[in-house]
């Protein structure tokens, strides 16, 4: 197995386009090192992206936030424009594994991993984020949202490197929330996780929101008719239940070893209505 | 030299504090050697295949293509482990557990193995070995297993115990009873009657480090092995057994411990190491991966247990009676039988009966597990009696304190107790702080009792001054929670010298006679008895020595505070004669001064305690958190009260984790889902509060300084103790363990 470190994109993409198979990007490495202790793992190549320039960086453009692919999630925390813009991000990926893993780990590794319980995901899909991707046949932007289209695949394609995730700039009064269920403190995988986006008028009712449920399908689920019961309320007590009640619908989990189908659509539910509460807490507190 | 162990209350200078350990500096810095830290010159690396049925019988097996791999030194299958158990049940059942031999009985079933000479190569060669499986049905679940239908394992078993003997094989291997009086006749008496069937999944010990060893065979029939074990000898008789080597010319040496608990009592993959050695010709390291841990060694039963309690409405049991179902994997065993002994040990009972039921299941093979069975049925009995206690309108505590057993009782299982620690347990819980603090909103609280037999055995210790004085103590118990520390201040305690001047080491089997393994709470019972009666024997060399070099009579002569004083009109003005003093004139004395032990130390003494628990439980998830825990158990004279506060810990945790989310999850095919930390959910620092304990301290008649065994009963009470505090604050009886999440919501919506 040969382990390279290229300085440009460029050389990483064409690396990659030399190896199609049997060859992987490496960012943080705390998912693929771990697979790669596994006794049926066979690789070829394994390109480390953290020497490339701009991937550990956060920029602010005028598209919004730009996080380089090989930033550990723990220098998310680190940015107070960001942590100000989009907490339920900022939460979201501060809640993946301990300290340790956080000063490794990447959102764009949690992303490209594909996996249906990735925690920083659905508040990825909730805040609407874009990645940019390069690759042999260019460059292109897509939704967070397309990039995992199945456990553990993902729509790139061969030699293609998530370059970067874009976050886009908050509208005024706008809150986002990210609360998932695991038995344990910690150390654990998502059994549910919720992300909620919403902004709210000068009045203080919902003016336009976003849900995102995540380890209750295949990929994350956006319950577009969920999020519109909120618009135009104050979410009042009626409203939350009708929502709870539409999150736990629209969940498609199923029956596994970390939960049974009737236990996860119903805190789906609970966790949905507690993280639009705390998002829309959040909202009134911004400018 | 005859001992006598008997208590003997007396003041005690060493014993009591808490010193630090000599092991410690090693284990911070990284420099203790555990099982895979030991290489051998020429070592090959082993890797074992293992079967992905449930259920399976093996028709062929080639491993010709993976033999004629580069790089592999040798393969091996069932058949370069002739059975050489001669009828021997159980040796047999360690040998196909080892290598399948007909039939692959569980998912992770080792079916062959290969050593290379590297990592790549192995992984490589397993790929090679071809397996034809003719897949058969199989059976998981404890009841299921009992059903008339259920797929047999073993068509040779004919349940015993039970007259008349069926006629036809089942997967109950047998039936053993306990108890004593007439339980009809005592339930007819009951103003109130508790009658449930509980149930409890299977859990793995959890032990960081994976079981690992480097084993290495040579052409004269010797052979050595390096390995992570709990008991080097009994590992030593086994593996000689089932390989056919003299038992002496096997040198077993045991590493440091990442952690046993019951589960390297067993042998795994070490017979199998051996034999690939044997084969190659070169040494051979196995390391187990956590996915092999989990699916091929340790776990503990999985029960479903039945229990009746009846009592008039003053509070007094007039009945129990409980029928205990254990898994114990796809071999005959007696787990279900040790449930039925322990079930009802906490109780004076006038009528009491248990029956214990082993069921075979496509599952690993069921090892020791802190106080194997026991917790199960604690949690069974124990949730009943705070049923029955709210049933009656009792105090929990005060229905336990008017049916504690006592000093005279017949225990259900037979023996007539000693003096015993249940009622101080529960007086000290009914009077603790924790008792009466007040809960908020969504909490609860639950306290349980358990008990655990605790044991003694075979063992022996050499204890050698050396030329400046200080002393190396060998000891053949595997220090498996700080007994180097202890036993060092048991030796420093008797010769009356700094605990800083004694050094303690576990011994390999070449070094010391037989010693039974590090279980049954009974290595710092055991090696401290040992350990007391080698310096004594010790201490009557140097008497002689000291008599020597004043040449007077060794009747003159008075041992006190580390030093011989002659006594006597004549020549009592000699300067008491020091450890060192003796030691450094040993050479012309007699040559070294040493005292040695054997002994077969009897009289362990029961082991009971209580715990309280409190917890929040979020109605809305199932998510439980344990806020508070105290933990009360007597150990008869706490060493070194550090160590047995960390077994009460130890023991709570595991317990907590058990009670909470731990367990073997096995999909329909029979695979195990969950072969990993990250799905088999022990609990992490956070999940737990500081978790606290009270010592008490009632001195076991056995023992010269009053010592019983603390390692274990710790595990027994926490199924129950959680169960019924979650019960408390979600006001449904919660009877499935683990109270998992899912199994709350459940239960609160079966209710609405
Ligand atoms: C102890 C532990 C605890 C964990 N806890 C959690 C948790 O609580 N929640 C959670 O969601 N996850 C958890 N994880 C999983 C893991 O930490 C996360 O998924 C993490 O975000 C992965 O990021 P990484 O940078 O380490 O990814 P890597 O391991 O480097 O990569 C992951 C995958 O993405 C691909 N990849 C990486 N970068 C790119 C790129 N730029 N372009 C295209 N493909 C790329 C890799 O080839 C690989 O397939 C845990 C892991 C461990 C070891």
């Amino acid at each position: 197995m040969r382990y390279e470190r290229p300085e440009t994109l460029e050389d990483a993409v064409g690396l990659l386009s030399a190896t199609p198979e049997r060859s992987h990007i490496l960012a943080g490495g705390t998912d693929l090192l771990v697979r790669m202790k596994n006794d049926d793992f066979d690789a070829d190549l394994v390109v480390d992206i953290k020497r490339i320039a701009g991937m550990g960086e956060i920029a602010r453009t005028d598209a919004g936030f730009v996080i380089g692919a090989a930033v550990p999630c723990a220098k998310l925390a680190e940015d107070a424009a960001l942590v100000a813009a989009w907490p339920g991000v900022v939460e979201a990926a501060n809640l993946i594994g301990s300290t340790q893993i956080q000063s490794r780990c990447t959102m764009t590794g949690n992303l490209c991993n594909a996996g249906p319980a990735a925690d920083s995901v659905p508040a990825l899909v909730a805040v609407d984020a874009r990645v940019k991707i390069v690759g042999p046949e260019g460059n292109r932007i897509i939704p967070a949202r397309d990039v995992p289209v199945g456990p553990g695949q993902t729509s790139l394609a061969p030699g293609e490197i998530v370059a970067a995730i874009v976050l886009p700039e908050p509208a005024p009064q706008t809150g986002s929330a990210y609360l998932r269920f695991i038995p344990r403190t910690e150390m654990d995988i998502a059994v549910v996780g919720t992300a909620v986006v919403l902004t709210r008028d000068a009045d203080g009712t919902v003016a336009s929101a976003r849900v995102a449920l995540g380890a209750v399908g295949p990929r994350v689920i956006v319950p577009d008719d969920a999020a519109q019961m909120l618009v135009g309320t104050t979410l009042d007590d009626d409203t939350l239940a009708r929502f709870e009640a539409a999150c736990s619908d629209a969940a498609t989990p199923i029956d596994d070893k970390r939960g049974t189908v009737a236990f996860r659509k119903e805190v789906a539910g609970v966790l949905a209505r507690r993280a639009a509460k705390i998002a829309y807490d959040r909202a009134g507190e911004t400018q | 030299m005859s001992f006598d162990a008997s208590y003997n209350e007396k003041e005690l200078n060493a014993v009591g504090t808490r010193p630090v350990r000599p092991d410690g500096v090693d284990k911070v810095t990284g420099r203790a050697r555990y099982g895979a830290d030991y290489n051998m010159p020429g070592q090959l690396v082993a890797r074992v295949l293992r079967s992905p049925h449930a259920h399976a019988r093996i028709l062929r097996i080639d491993t010709s293509q993976a033999e004629a791999l580069k790089g592999v030194k040798a393969v091996v299958t069932a058949a370069d482990l002739p059975d050489l158990t001669d009828g021997d049940a159980s040796l047999f059942a360690i040998l196909d557990n080892c290598m399948a031999r007909t039939k692959a009985l569980y998912d992770g079933h080792a079916v062959a193995a290969v050593a290379a000479i590297d990592v790549h190569v192995a992984r490589k060669a397993l790929k090679l070995i071809e397996v034809d499986y003719e897949v058969l049905p199989h059976v998981v679940d404890v009841d299921l297993a009992m059903a008339p239908d259920a797929p047999v394992l073993d068509e040779t078993i004919i349940t015993k115990g039970v007259t008349p003997a069926p006629d036809a094989p089942s997967n109950v291997f047998a039936h053993s009873e306990f108890g004593h009086g007439d339980v009809a006749a005592g339930f007819a008496k009951a103003d109130e009657i508790v009658e449930r069937t509980f149930k409890t999944e299977q859990t793995h010990q959890g032990y960081i480090e994976p079981h690992a060893c480097v084993a290495s065979c040579n052409s004269d029939g010797s052979a050595e092995m390096w390995v992570c074990t709990q008991g080097p000898f009994v590992y030593r008789q086994v593996c000689a057994d089932l390989l056919g080597l003299e038992v002496s010319k096997l040198k077993v040496t045991s590493s440091e411990i990442g952690g046993g608990f019951g589960g390297k009592t067993h042998v795994w993959a070490e017979p199998v190491a051996l034999a690939l050695s044997r084969k190659a010709g070169r040494p051979v390291k196995l390391v187990m991966s956590r996915n092999e841990v989990f699916r091929a060694s340790g776990p503990t039963s999985a029960t479903s247990i039945d229990v009746k309690i009846g009592a008039t409405k003053d509070g007094t049991i007039t009945a129990a009676e409980a029928t205990l179902r254990y898994t114990s994997g796809p071999y005959p065993d007696t787990w279900a039988e040790t449930g039925a002994m322990t079930a009802f040990a906490c109780y004076d009972l006038e009528n009491v009966k248990t029956v214990g039921i082993e069921v075979l299941v496509n599952r690993p093979k069921v090892a020791a597990y802190r106080a194997p069975s026991a917790p199960m049925a604690a949690f069974a009995v124990e949730s009943a009696i705070d049923s029955l206690a709210h049933k009656i309108g009792i105090d929990a505590v005060d229905f336990r304190i008017k049916n504690a057993a006592r000093e005279g009782t017949r225990s259900s299982y037979g023996p007539v107790y000693g003096p015993i620690g249940i009622g101080p347990t529960l007086e000290a819980a009914k009077a603790h702080a924790h008792m009466s603090a007040p809960l908020g909103k969504n909490q609860g609280r639950g306290m349980a009792c358990g008990f655990w037999f605790n044991f003694g055995g075979q063992t022996c210790t050499d204890l050698n001054i050396s030329a400046d004085g200080t002393v190396t103590l060998s000891v053949g118990t595997v220090d498996v929670g700080g007994s180097r520390a202890s036993l060092s201040m048991i030796a420093a305690e008797e010769l009356g010298i700094a605990y800083e001047d004694v050094k303690a080491g576990v011994a390999d089997t070449a070094s010391l006679g037989y010693n039974d393994m590090t279980d049954g709470s009974r290595g710092t019972f055991s090696s401290s008895m040992a350990t007391i009666s080698a310096a004594r024997n010790a201490i009557a060399v140097m008497k002689q020595r000291a008599a020597l070099m004043w040449d007077i009579p060794v009747e003159d002569i008075e041992w006190k505070d580390g030093q011989a004083h002659a006594v006597g009109a004549s020549h009592d003005n000699l300067a008491p004669l020091s450890v060192k003093d003796i030691a450094a004139k040993a050479g012309n004395t007699g040559g070294p001064i040493a005292g040695h032990s054997e002994l077969v130390a009897d009289g362990a003494g029961v082991s009971f305690g209580t715990h309280i628990c409190d917890v929040e439980v979020d109605p809305e998830t199932g998510a439980t958190r344990v806020i508070r825990y105290t933990v009360i158990q007597d150990a008869g004279k706490a060493v070194h009260p550090a160590y047995v506060e960390g077994q009460y810990q130890g023991g709570a945790a595991q317990g907590i984790g058990w009670a909470l989310n731990e367990e073997y999850i096995y999909g329909e095919d029979g695979r195990l889902q969950n072969a990993g930390f990250l799905d088999y959910r022990i609990p992490v620092c956070s999940d737990l509060p500081m978790i606290d304990t009270q010592i008490l301290e009632i001195p076991n008649p056995n023992h010269p300084y009053g010592v019983r065994g603390v390692g274990e009963t710790s595990i027994v009470p926490p199924l129950a103790a959680v169960a019924n505090a979650v019960s408390d604050a979600v006001g449904v009886r919660m009877t499935h363990v683990p109270i998992s999440p899912p199994r709350i919501l459940a239960a609160l919506k079966a209710q609405r």
